[in-house]
């Protein structure tokens, strides 16, 4: 399950800070991507809100700050 | 010609790239801008989005962003990074979320009247101090409707009413905006409307990140203001150039006829037809050129556009071209016989393939993707924003009307052997007279601002002018000139003054507007009259050279004078003697009928 959602996460990631080699897995950290600042958080998480067609709650956004809690979250709300 | 895509999800996804893309088109010259966005939200989003748009439209922007919500100190306070950024732009970028008081159920009218006064104040302080330090234009949005009204309908009409002091504001600020200069506002509440309210409120993009409103509507806010910025920086289009067929009429006038094609309102597709007409009439009149690129018989598209139903005739248009040429080919014949730049141009055509040939070969033309629908036309050409205007001047409605005459003069110039015969078949008439009151400020106008036919570039005030008319002393004439496709206005000033029995001319200019019609000859053929009737002898001149005028420097010498000395820098000495000998130079124009 988790296998198949990392690969659109991962064209996200890539769209938005416009690298098509960047590589993700659940450990990444915001502190490991370049650029992963809060304005390209707010981009990231709206095109992954609009990829997987659902929303976060207004007290799970502080804490989306890696790809493996992002997952769980989207699996969550699947 | 790269674009940016219309999804505004795709937008915001992608604009790394797209900012890449936009930089590396190698065809593309972009002017430098330095802009401070001053917010009362967070605007980075928006201002990667501006400078998209901006790119796009050939600006290539620095920025300075105010902290969250700084707006009102930046303007006010002096901060020595705006001010070593030293702004050519500044965007004072609030919503309705920077509304700091509104109206409680227990205020009176008049309060109310005092909380918006106290409001628009405050952006009159922004607005005056940032004038001070930076003296350069400010974009200004206005307020766009609250997303709850506590007073249901009734909080548009009562004063206390959120909706109805919204609203109050906004027109506060269009008229606190209308009476300084160098104040634009942008039509937020507009952008808001457009994108639909209940989507463009967003509580949690508010919460979270301090955006005014939901991330999705940047790109298309952003689109707005670019526009706007576009026109301030006079880069907005001026010619819509129209496909005939299926574009603003039904059918196809060469196999249907005139009776066949669909425009009228008697049926649906005719009635959107003529609204779409009817939006193209109203660009016409506001300033915006009109021409027609047309695979058809000349004569079929004539007949079309006098269709007794229809809005916009033959005369609007200031270049029609109906033949079977290629329409990129004949697109470029456009922009010639208007002399604009092909970006310049909007290209209308319902036919997609037309449309791909164009932006092929004319990538300069922008090229908008109006589908087939012909309801659909006038928003997808208004929301696009090409001809954004800061304001409409008289200027620009005669702009229109002396394009179109001077192109159709050129037409009929192009169908002569000599251009003599083409000046006789104008039927030129000139008024040509001593100064007069009603033209005084036509004149001190003309005096000042001509540049390249004018003998000696002296300028003067207004009293100036009023001295010289009543001195016996100087010969003053102006010449207004007309023909048969409209009057040219006062558009040549000469001046002599008198000194025994020798008069020097002291001033000879005329507009580029009528150049090369013989108004010069016409004018001496008065000036030496006017000499005889005085019993002087002689007339002086000098060309004095200037950075402008090499236009002139053959002048004295084609109105019959001799040279008589040439100056080191460039000024030449020239006289004639009057007498009967003399024979008036020839011209083509009917003086004083």
């Amino acid at each position: 399950m988790k296998s198949k959602i990392i690969e659109p996460i991962e064209g996200i990631f890539r769209e938005v800070f416009d690298d098509p080699n960047l590589k993700i897995s659940e450990k990444t950290h915001s502190a490991d991507v370049p650029g992963w600042d809060s304005l390209a958080h707010m981009s990231l998480v709206t095109s992954i809100e609009r990829h997987f067609g659902i929303r976060f709650a207004l007290g799970e956004l502080q804490d989306l700050k890696n790809v493996g809690e992002m997952m769980a979250l989207i699996e969550k709300k699947q | 010609m790269f674009s940016l895509p219309d999804d505004s999800n795709d937008f915001i996804l992608k604009k790394r790239a797209l900012r890449r893309q936009l930089l590396s088109d190698a065809n593309s010259i972009f002017v430098p801008k330095r802009i401070a966005i001053l917010g009362g939200s967070t605007t980075h989003e928006f201002k990667d989005c501006l400078e998209l748009y901006l790119l796009e439209c050939g600006i290539k922007a620095d920025f300075y962003q105010s902290e969250f919500d700084k707006y009102y100190e930046d303007s006010v306070f002096s901060n020595s990074e705006l001010n070593a950024f030293d702004p050519e732009l500044v965007i004072l970028f609030i919503s309705v979320a920077n509304i700091k008081c509104w109206p409680g159920v227990r205020n009176s009218k008049e309060e109310v009247e005092q909380i918006a006064s106290a409001e628009i104040k405050r952006y009159r302080t922004c607005w005056d101090k940032l004038f001070d330090r930076f003296s350069c234009p400010i974009v200004q949005n206005n307020f766009e409707l609250p997303s709850y009204r506590i007073l249901g309908n009734a909080d548009c009409t009562d004063h206390r009413g959120g909706v109805r002091f919204v609203n109050t504001l906004n027109n506060k600020m269009a008229e606190e905006a209308g009476s300084s200069s160098g104040i634009y506002i942008h039509d937020l509440c507009y952008d808001a409307a457009c994108y639909g309210l209940d989507r463009w409120h967003d509580r949690a993009a508010w919460h979270s990140y301090k955006l005014a409103f939901k991330i999705e509507a940047t790109p298309f806010v952003a689109k707005s203001m670019a526009n706007q910025i576009s026109a301030l920086f006079g880069r907005t289009r001026k010619c819509l150039v129209l496909d005939l067929d299926n574009t603003i009429w039904g059918g196809v006038i060469g196999d249907d006829g005139l009776g066949g094609i669909r425009l009228g309102p008697e049926t649906a597709e005719g009635a959107a037809y003529i609204e779409f007409q009817q939006y193209i009439y109203q660009l016409h009149e506001r300033g915006v050129l009109l021409a027609v690129c047309s695979k058809n018989e000349n004569h079929n598209a004539l007949s079309g556009l006098r269709h007794p139903e229809g809005v916009i005739r033959p005369e609007n248009f200031a270049c029609i071209i109906a033949n079977w040429e290629s329409k990129s080919d004949n697109i470029k014949k456009i922009a010639q016989s208007l002399n604009i730049g092909l970006d310049s141009l909007v290209f209308v055509d319902d036919n997609p393939v037309e449309r791909d040939i164009v932006r092929k070969f004319n990538p300069q033309v922008v090229v908008p993707e109006v589908g087939d629908r012909v309801e659909e036309y006038r928003m997808k050409i208004d929301r696009a924003g090409y001809f954004d205007t800061l304001s409409v001047l008289d200027e620009d409605v005669n702009r229109t009307r002396m394009y179109i005459e001077n192109s159709k003069r050129e037409v009929l110039a192009g169908s002569f052997d000599s251009y003599d015969d083409y000046l006789a078949s104008l039927q030129m008439e000139a008024e040509i007279a001593p100064f007069r009151e009603e033209y005084y400020d036509r004149i001190h106008q003309l005096i000042n601002k001509t540049n390249q036919f004018n003998l000696t570039s002296k300028r003067c005030s207004r009293e100036d002018v009023v001295g010289w008319s009543l001195d016996p002393e100087k010969i003053t004439i102006f010449a207004r000139l007309a023909d048969k496709f409209g009057d040219n206005g006062l558009t040549s000033v000469v001046i002599a003054n008198i000194k025994g029995v020798v008069a020097t001319v002291d001033l000879w200019l005329m507009s580029c507007r009528v150049i090369k019609r013989g108004l010069e000859f016409a004018m001496m053929e008065v000036l030496l009259r006017e000499c005889n009737d005085r019993g002087l002898i002689e007339l002086r001149a000098t060309y004095k050279k200037s950075q402008k005028n090499i236009m002139v420097q053959n002048l004295l010498k084609d109105l019959g004078f001799s040279l008589q000395l040439k100056h080191e820098v460039g000024d030449t000495d020239w006289r004639l003697l009057i007498s009967d000998e003399i024979r008036p130079p020839i011209h083509k124009i009917k003086v004083n009928p």
